[in-house]
């Protein structure tokens, strides 16, 4: 059952830009177009000839092998590693160049929660928004606490929390990013049972029905929408 | 920006009070380590007297090292580096704010701390007072300094030993002007040209190690 987003997501939601208002200025190039990327580990070859294109509204799913080099390919597409080879353009301009100004329009979930043991899930999740620059009025923590289904807990430690909570708490920034264009997702709905995983990947579905592009990967089928999504296999 | 710093400034002091064991180690192990000495060497006031300078400043210096591997370990383990380092603000700006909150919480508490055990070594007024503004002054490059070799070691096995082979020599220069400003004081030959230098100091450190710390981030997590 999919009643979330527009059933439980308060109106002022949409006081933020949706990515697609953002990006009407672009025509000529592809929104995220990645050319002939390369990684290696020492001698090892992990992935080399990348290339791919995600457009507004799309969804890129990464699949492959333990070890073949996804987490890897997400952390060279947010920046936090560099490339072999090969080079990253987001609006038709190297993310290299653009520094600072990529990393204001993308957000970055990886293995690791990135949240403080001994602060509670409410202010991990105020200091993760905080830090990101993101839009953090008192009914949007609400929301994002809600729909995270963590609202109860909200003042528990996260040290107190299952793994699955904990995901969910790391996971509750999403519902306060919707206006960044770009979301890099590692393992997002790993830990998470199943009506988490219905929950987000509801607001993946919206965020790309808002023109928003997703890069993620996953080792399970998980209910995205088939049309707005494309594949990419890592093989080596 | 400023918004940033003080997210990551209060974060810290928050999590700390949070955590207050790990950071009243540091300042315990401070007072033992100084209180040690006058039960090795005996309770001749003029040896003390000598010694005193040196001694609370050596243990600084291990006590400050001592919690140097927190500054950034945590935030390695648990992610959160890697969200500091995607943040639109300048990764310098939230390393500063990171090592105010480590010098406030053992920097600070240290100054404090030292007039009290200066007096239990002998030390009298102008001496003490001396030793307050010298561990001032000096405390802030040792968290400053200290942060490069923890940025440095993030991740590397037996990085607490590297961490204090790294720091341990760049920390001479602090030692040397900080423990001098108090024998001078009490060789009446006063302390300005010390304090000076050791506010020089801070200040080359405060220009130059936030960065080099940026940079050692961005390495450990490539």
């Amino acid at each position: 059952m999919i009643s979330w987003p527009a059933a439980r997501f308060p109106e002022t939601v949409r006081y933020n830009p949706t990515p697609s208002e953002e990006m009407n200025s672009i025509d000529l190039h592809p929104m995220l177009e990645v050319r002939k990327l390369a990684c290696r580990r020492g001698e090892r070859v992990l992935f080399e000839d990348v290339s791919f294109q995600v457009e507004p509204g799309e969804l890129l799913w990464i699949e492959g092998r333990n070890g073949c080099g996804k987490t890897s390919l997400m952390r060279i597409l947010c920046g936090l590693s560099p490339a072999d080879a090969g080079e990253i353009r987001w609006r038709g301009e190297t993310a290299r160049a653009l520094g600072e100004d990529f990393v204001r329009e993308i957000v970055y979930l990886g293995h690791a929660n990135a949240l403080k043991e001994d602060l509670t899930v409410e202010e991990n999740l105020r200091f993760g928004a905080r830090l990101a620059g993101l839009e953090m009025a008192p009914i949007l923590i609400e929301s994002a606490l809600d729909a995270s289904g963590l609202a109860e807990r909200r003042d528990l430690a996260v040290r107190h929390l299952s793994q699955g909570q904990r995901r969910r708490a790391a996971l509750a920034r999403l519902w306060l990013a919707r206006s960044r264009p770009l979301w890099i997702l590692d393992e997002p709905f790993a830990a998470l049972d199943a009506e988490s995983v219905q929950r987000l990947a509801a607001l993946v579905s919206s965020y790309l029905e808002d023109g928003g592009l997703a890069v993620l990967t996953t080792h399970q089928e998980v209910p995205l929408p088939a049309g707005r999504m494309r594949r990419l296999r890592l093989s080596h | 920006m400023w918004d940033a710093f003080v997210a990551v400034f209060s974060r810290d002091l928050l999590q700390a009070w949070r955590r207050r064991a790990d950071w009243l180690t540091t300042f315990f192990f401070f007072i033992i380590v100084v209180s040690l000495f006058p039960l090795g060497v005996g309770p001749e006031p003029a040896l003390l007297r000598t010694m005193a300078p040196g001694i609370v400043w050596v243990a600084a210096l291990l006590a400050a090292m001592l919690s140097l591997p927190r500054v950034f370990g945590t935030d390695h383990a648990d992610g959160t580096l890697e969200q500091l380092i995607l943040t639109p603000q300048p990764l310098v700006v939230l390393v500063v704010a990171k090592v105010g909150a480590h010098w406030l919480l053992t920097g600070v508490p240290l100054a404090l701390m030292a007039p009290v055990l200066g007096l239990q070594f002998g030390l009298d007024g102008a001496p003490v007072g001396v030793l307050f503004f010298a561990l001032l002054l000096g405390t802030p490059c040792l968290s400053l300094i200290g942060a490069v070799g923890a940025a440095l070691t993030l991740g590397v096995r037996g990085g607490g030993v590297l961490i204090a082979l790294l720091v341990l020599p760049l920390y001479v220069p602090v030692l040397i002007f900080g423990a001098g400003a108090v024998e001078a004081t009490v060789a009446g030959t006063g302390a300005s040209g010390h304090l000076s230098l050791l506010a020089a100091g801070l200040l080359a450190a405060l220009v130059l190690a936030p960065w080099a710390t940026a940079a050692a981030l961005r390495v450990a997590l490539e």
